[in-house]
C-alpha cells in the first residue's frame, strides 16, 4: 500500500505545552486509520497541523509523495483533505446548504448545489433539507451537515473527529458503509474515536498518542479494546464492578408527564411515566431529537409541568422551577456544557456557586460566602479529579472531559436525591469517562436514583440498571438492562413503532 | 389649522432628502453589524466626514473632490476603531463611544474657520422625461446623484449579503467567529472590510448633510443622526430593505415635525422627536415575542471580541 499522507517529525510547542513531539505516521491510500489518545494527547493539534489550521514548528508532511504544508484550511481543501469537525464549526442562522457552501472552495450555484445535498444526502442515508436553518437542527442532524459538506468535495483523505457519538446503531453502520465504500474508491480515512469497539470494527491501522508522542501502533482488528485503552491511558482501566440490584423504596414518581414542545422543530413529550428507586441507575437510550432535551427540561424544572406529573418523595414538584427543585434534591446536568451547564467565561468558583448556592448554603443574606464557595469548587477538582490550573480559570479553559467531570461532580457533591444527567460522556476521553461513570454508580450505591439519558449505548449498558426507550416523545416502560442486546435496542430506537417491551 | 399649507408632492420630496443621510450610514452600519463588530462611532463618523466634505469642496471648489475627501475620512477614523477592536481587542462599546467623541471634536476642530462659508452648489440630476412626470417626477426622479446612489447601495448590499459567495462570507463571520476561523476564514480581515464599509457610508452621509441639505457648516450639525442610523438598523432587524422603511419613517417624522411646528401646530414638538423611538422600541418588543426567531435576527457574534486562540 503506497502512503497517502506521511508524516515526518511533527512538533508543536505552545507555551508551557509541547502539544506534539516528533510524530510520525504513515496513512496509505484507501486506509482508514484510527488515531487514538486521550482529550489533551495531542490528536487535536495534529489534525490542525494536517488541515492547515496550525503551522508545525519542526517536521514535514508529504501528501501524495508532494510535499504538503497547508498554510490555511482552503489550501488543505484544495489538496483534497477534508475534516468533520468535533465542535461543529456550523453557524446556526444560516441554512444547511449556505453552511455546506462555506466549507467548499467552489460551491456551485445555489439550485444545483441543493441537489448535490439532497443526492449525496440520499446515498449514504444522511437525511437532510438543505433549506433547513441549522439552529433548527438537533445534534445528530448537525453533524449530518457536517459529513455530507466533506462528501460533497469528493477528498482524497478525510478526517472525522468523534463522527458518531450521536448516531444510532443503526446510523452507524450506515456510516460504516459510507466509509467503506468511500475506501474503496480510494479515500484514506483519518479517524479519530474514542470508541475503541468501532476502531476495531472499522480501522486498518491505529496510531496511539500519550502527551504528545507516538507510543504504540497496531492493527486494531487484532487488539482487544481493553488492551488499546491501556496503551492509550497508560494504567489500566478500572472494570466497572458487576453490581448487584437491590432497589429500594419509590424516589421519584412521574406519572403521565406529558410536555409540548416550544420548538417548531422539537419533539413533545407524550404521556411518560416511569418511576426511579433508591439505588436505581436508569438509562434512557433513543435518537437525539426524540424528546431528549424536553425531557431534560421538563425534569430539571426549566420547564414548568403538570404539578402531580413529578412526584419526589410524595412532593409534588411538576409546578415549579429548578432551583425549588434542587431544594428538595432533584438535581440535573444538562448536556450542553458550555452555556448551559457551565457559564464558560465565568470562573469554576463562579459555576460552583450557580448551582450549588442554595444546597451548599454559599450565601448568607444575599452576600455570597466567597471562601466557602472556593473551598466547594476546590472539593469537587479534588474528588473528581479535574485537571486545571486552578478554580479562578474560566470554565471555557477547561477541556471538555474535564469540564464534563466538574459539571457532574458539582450536582454529586450536593448530595442529590435524584440526579439526572444528558450526555454525561458526550466528547469525553475514556479515562474520564469511566471515572464520571464509576460516579454515577457510586451514587446508586448510595441508595440515591440517577437518570442518565445517552445515545452511546456501551456507556447505558454500562452503568444502567433499568433501560428504556425514547421515540418521538414516548417512553418505553422501563425494564431490565440484563439480557438486552443491542439489535433489539437498535430497532426499537430506529423504528416508529415502540412495542411495549415489558420483558 | 391650515394643512393647505403642506404640499405632500413637496413634503415627499423633502422626505427623500431627510432620509438620505441616515440611510447611507444605517446600512454601512448594518453591514458592520452583520459582520459582528458594534460601532457605536457613527455619529463620530459622520460628522467627521461632513466636515471633510465641506472643507475639501470649499477649498478645492469640487463638490466632487469634497464627496469623495468625506468618504475617506470617515473611513480613516473608522479604521482606528477597526485596530482599536480587532487588533487590540478593546471593548467594541467603549471604542465606539469614544469614536463619537472623538470625532465630534477633531470636526469641531477643523471646521474652525469654515463657520458661515457657503460651499459650492451640489448639481441637481434630473432623470430625463421620467423626472417631468406629475407627482412620481418629483418625488423620485428629481434628485441629486448621491439620492439615486443611495439606492444604488442599499440594492448592492441587499444582493451582496443575500446572494455573494462574500456576503455569506460576511453573515457567517458575524454569526460565528470560531466557526469562520475553523473554516480558514480571515476574520479580522473581513471585519476590517465591513468596517472600512461603514466607515465610508457615514462619511458620506454627513458630507451629504453638510453640502447638500443643509449646506453650510455649523458644529454639531448633524445632530444625533448617527445615533438614528443605529436605531434603524435595530429597527430593521439587521435587513438591509427594511432601512428604507426606518430612513423614512424617521426622516418623515422629522420633517414633519418642522413643518408642524411652521405652521405653529399645538402639539408639543418633544412628542414627534420621540415617536420614531417608542416604534423602534415597540418593534423591538414584537420582534422579540418570537424569542427564537429573534436571536436568529441579530448576528451571534455581535459585539464580541474574536481572538484565533488555537
Amino acid at each position: 500500500m503506497t502512503a497517502l499522507l506521511s508524516l515526518s517529525g511533527l512538533t508543536k510547542q505552545y507555551p508551557g505545552v509541547l502539544a506534539n513531539d516528533h510524530v510520525s505516521f504513515e496513512i496509505g491510500k484507501g486506509e482508514v486509520h484510527a488515531l487514538l489518545g486521550e482529550n489533551g494527547a495531542g490528536k487535536s493539534t495534529l489534525v490542525k497541523m494536517i488541515y492547515g489550521l496550525v503551522r508545525p514548528d519542526e517536521g514535514e508532511m508529504k501528501l501524495g509523495g508532494e510535499d504538503y504544508a497547508p498554510t490555511e484550511p482552503r489550501l488543505a481543501r484544495r489538496s483534497g483533505v477534508a475534516m468533520v469537525f468535533q465542535h461543529f464549526s456550523l453557524f446556526e442562522a444560516l441554512t444547511v446548504a449556505e453552511n455546506i457552501a462555506l466549507g467548499m472552495e467552489n460551491p456551485p450555484e445555489k439550485k444545483e448545489l441543493s441537489e448535490r445535498i439532497s443526492t449525496v444526502s440520499a446515498n449514504y442515508g444522511l437525511t437532510l433539507d438543505p433549506d433547513r436553518l441549522i439552529g433548527d437542527l438537533s445534534v445528530g442532524e448537525r453533524q449530518r451537515v457536517e459529513i455530507v459538506r466533506c462528501l460533497l468535495q469528493d477528498p482524497r483523505l478525510l478526517i472525522m473527529d468523534e463522527p458518531t457519538s450521536v448516531l444510532t446503531p443503526q446510523e452507524v453502520e450506515v456510516l460504516f458503509e459510507t466509509l467503506n465504500k468511500l475506501k474503496s474508491e480510494g479515500t484514506s480515512i483519518l479517524y479519530i474515536s474514542h470508541k475503541l469497539e468501532e476502531i476495531k470494527t472499522l480501522c486498518d491501522h491505529a496510531t496511539i498518542l500519550r502527551h504528545g508522542k507516538v507510543v504504540g501502533t497496531c492493527t486494531p482488528a487484532e487488539e482487544s479494546a481493553k488492551s488499546m485503552a491501556e496503551m492509550m491511558v497508560g494504567s489500566e482501566l478500572k472494570e466497572p464492578k458487576a453490581r448487584d440490584f437491590q432497589p429500594g423504596a419509590v424516589l421519584l414518581d412521574v406519572q403521565g408527564l406529558s410536555l409540548p414542545s416550544k420548538d417548531p422543530f422539537g419533539t413533545s413529550l407524550r404521556n411518560i411515566s416511569f418511576t426511579l428507586r433508591e439505588g436505581e441507575v436508569l438509562g434512557i437510550a433513543g435518537v437525539a431529537g426524540n424528546g431528549q432535551d424536553e425531557l431534560m427540561l421538563a425534569l430539571s424544572g426549566e420547564e414548568r409541568v403538570q404539578r402531580e406529573a413529578i412526584v419526589l418523595k410524595g412532593n409534588p414538584i411538576g409546578h415549579v422551577g429548578p432551583s425549588a427543585r434542587r431544594k428538595v434534591g432533584l438535581l440535573a446536568a444538562p448536556e450542553e456544557r458550555l452555556g448551559h451547564a457551565a457559564a464558560p467565561d465565568m470562573s469554576l468558583t463562579e459555576n460552583a456557586l450557580l448551582t450549588g448556592l442554595l444546597r451548599q448554603q454559599l450565601a448568607n443574606k444575599g452576600f455570597i460566602k466567597w471562601k466557602e464557595t472556593e473551598d466547594f469548587a476546590k472539593a469537587i477538582v479534588e474528588a473528581f479529579d479535574v485537571r486545571t490550573a486552578g478554580v479562578d480559570h474560566a470554565a471555557k479553559s477547561l477541556s471538555g472531559g474535564n469540564l464534563q467531570k466538574f459539571v457532574v461532580g458539582r450536582e454529586i457533591l450536593q448530595r442529590p436525591l435524584v440526579l439526572v444527567i444528558n450526555q454525561p460522556t458526550w466528547g469525553v476521553d475514556a479515562a474520564a469517562a469511566a471515572s464520571i461513570r464509576e460516579a454515577i454508580t457510586d451514587l446508586a450505591a448510595k441508595g440515591k436514583a440517577v437518570l442518565v439519558i445517552s445515545q452511546d449505548l456501551d456507556e447505558l449498558m454500562e452503568v444502567s440498571d433499568t433501560f428504556a426507550v425514547l421515540a418521538e416523545g414516548r417512553m418505553s416502560k422501563p425494564r431490565s438492562a440484563k439480557g438486552i442486546t443491542i439489535e433489539q435496542i437498535g430497532l426499537m430506537m430506529g423504528g416508529t413503532e415502540v412495542p411495549d417491551a415489558a420483558a | 389649522m391650515d394643512f393647505s399649507a403642506l404640499n405632500p408632492v413637496a413634503l415627499m420630496v423633502t422626505l427623500m432628502v431627510a432620509a438620505t443621510p441616515i440611510m447611507l450610514a444605517a446600512l454601512g452600519e448594518l453591514v458592520v453589524e452583520k459582520s459582528g463588530v458594534l460601532n457605536l462611532g457613527v455619529e463620530g463618523m459622520m460628522i467627521f466626514g461632513a466636515i471633510c466634505g465641506f472643507a475639501v469642496s470649499v477649498d478645492t471648489g469640487s463638490v466632487w473632490l469634497g464627496i469623495i475627501a468625506a468618504m475617506i475620512g470617515g473611513t480613516l477614523l473608522s479604521l482606528t476603531f477597526g485596530f482599536l477592536t480587532q487588533y487590540l481587542l478593546s471593548n467594541q462599546v467603549a471604542s465606539g463611544l469614544a469614536l463619537t467623541l472623538f470625532g465630534l471634536g477633531l470636526a469641531a476642530l477643523v471646521g474652525q474657520s469654515y463657520t458661515g462659508i457657503k460651499p459650492p452648489s451640489f448639481p441637481k440630476l434630473d432623470i430625463p422625461f421620467i423626472s417631468d412626470l406629475p407627482v412620481i417626477g418629483p418625488i423620485l426622479f428629481s434628485h441629486d446623484f448621491i439620492v439615486y446612489f443611495s439606492f444604488i447601495i442599499l440594492g448592492g448590499v441587499w444582493y451582496f449579503l443575500n446572494y455573494t459567495r462574500g456576503g455569506l462570507i460576511l453573515r457567517a463571520v458575524g454569526e460565528s467567529h470560531d466557526a469562520a476561523h475553523a473554516l480558514g476564514y480571515k476574520v479580522v480581515r473581513v471585519r476590517l472590510m465591513a468596517i472600512a464599509f461603514g466607515g465610508a457610508c457615514a462619511g458620506l452621509g454627513g458630507a451629504y448633510v453638510s453640502l447638500i441639505r443643509v449646506p453650510q457648516w455649523t458644529e454639531g450639525m448633524t445632530a444625533g443622526a448617527g445615533w438614528i442610523a443605529l436605531a434603524i438598523v435595530v429597527f430593521a432587524s439587521w435587513k438591509p430593505l427594511r432601512v428604507l422603511l426606518g430612513a423614512w419613517l424617521f426622516g418623515g417624522i422629522t420633517i414633519l415635525q418642522l413643518n408642524l411646528q411652521a405652521l405653529g401646530v399645538e402639539i408639543d414638538v418633544a412628542y414627534l422627536s420621540m415617536a420614531p423611538y417608542l416604534v423602534t422600541i415597540i418593534v423591538l418588543v414584537i420582534m422579540s415575542a418570537d424569542s427564537k426567531r429573534a436571536s436568529l435576527n441579530a448576528p451571534a457574534s455581535l459585539g464580541k471580541a474574536f481572538h484565533a486562540s488555537s
